[in-house]
């Protein structure tokens, strides 16, 4: 079995209104904050012990379904 | 004319279409998302709600559901579908319109009024208005910020896909009439051959004094009105 964890972001050119109000929380608290994106985090365990193939599945999970390319970016690491 | 309503587990708006077609003296029927078929349809109506619960992306798990593939392909043959709100989503997940449905720009879920322009009046689904008519038609959505790269935009501009924009009550196009910070205040497109729709307001709300307004009514008299000629014409 290999783990995938995938992290799944708005593309920069898009606005965060999310992350912009919490990049403002952090900065009326004091805290030295130049900005916050948010995203997403997901882990997916393959039944596929192939390192190759994993890789080749993951991408088009995130493609298809995962991510929308159109407004976001994905990556993986795997491991196991 | 045969009207197809599809229902996604968490759609929550596909009563009002039907209730809506059917004051409009039609008899719509339900497709429910496991069927694998539209064939015999003349129109496909995606309704709002929250199919799948917006779990990941609004839309996103609903454009795999097993009726859409289907949906696909009578869209992509020319076949009148007409995304409301999630349907809307569902559209752009699948890629039959471009862009994409992001956060309100405030962070709220919205729920009201709202004044659209009529941008484009020579559609299956608008040619009962004129454009630049002001219309008011309900909002109610938590994301409906309509979002596109520039290239994306000219070419809406260009092919003439934009629909409707968010207004203020005079009809300007500013940041005080876009409820959610769409781009352009787009609130409805279609493709380049105008036999898709999507828009985020909810015209079935809209179709009947008794329950605030008749100003949706035009869409469904249009769609009525082209498959009316459509026949006449054996098109």
């Amino acid at each position: 079995m290999i783990k995938a964890t995938v992290t799944v972001t708005l593309k920069n050119s898009i606005l965060d209104p999310q992350g912009s109000a919490v990049e403002k929380a952090l900065r009326s608290m004091d805290y030295p904050v130049e900005s916050v994106r948010i995203g997403k985090f997901m882990e997916v365990n393959l039944s596929e012990d192939d390192k190759n193939k994993a890789e080749e599945i993951m991408h088009e999970i995130c493609r298809k379904l995962l991510s929308n390319p159109v407004i976001e970016d994905y990556s993986f690491e795997l491991e196991g | 004319m045969k009207i197809g309503i599809v229902r996604f587990p968490g759609s929550n708006c596909e009563v009002d279409c039907f209730e809506a077609w059917k004051v409009m003296g039609e008899k719509p029927e339900m497709i429910w998302h496991q069927e694998t078929s539209v064939q015999g349809y003349d129109l496909i109506v995606l309704p709002g709600g929250f199919s799948y619960g917006d779990y990941l992306r609004t839309g996103a798990i609903a454009r795999f559901s097993p009726i859409m593939e289907d949906v696909i392909r009578f869209a992509e043959n020319g076949g009148l579908v007409w995304g409301i709100c999630n349907g809307f989503q569902i559209l752009t997940e699948c890629g039959l319109l471009p862009g994409a449905l992001l956060r309100n720009r405030d962070l709220h879920f919205i729920c009201g009024p709202q004044y659209l322009r009529v941008e484009h009046d020579n559609l299956p689904f608008t040619n009962q208005y004129k454009k630049g008519d002001i219309i008011q038609i309900p909002v109610n959505h938590g994301e409906g910020n309509y979002t596109i790269d520039d290239k994306g935009l000219n070419e809406l501009k260009a092919n003439n896909q934009i629909v409707f924009r968010y207004v203020t009550a005079k009809g300007e196009v500013n940041d005080t009439g876009s409820p959610n910070g769409s781009r352009d205040n787009i609130a409805g497109i279609v493709n380049k051959e105008g036999n898709i729709l999507g828009m985020m307001p909810h015209p079935e709300r809209v179709v009947e004094e008794i329950i605030g307004g008749t100003d949706g009514q035009g869409m469904f008299l249009s769609i009525l009105k082209h498959w009316e000629r459509r026949m006449k014409h054996g098109a």
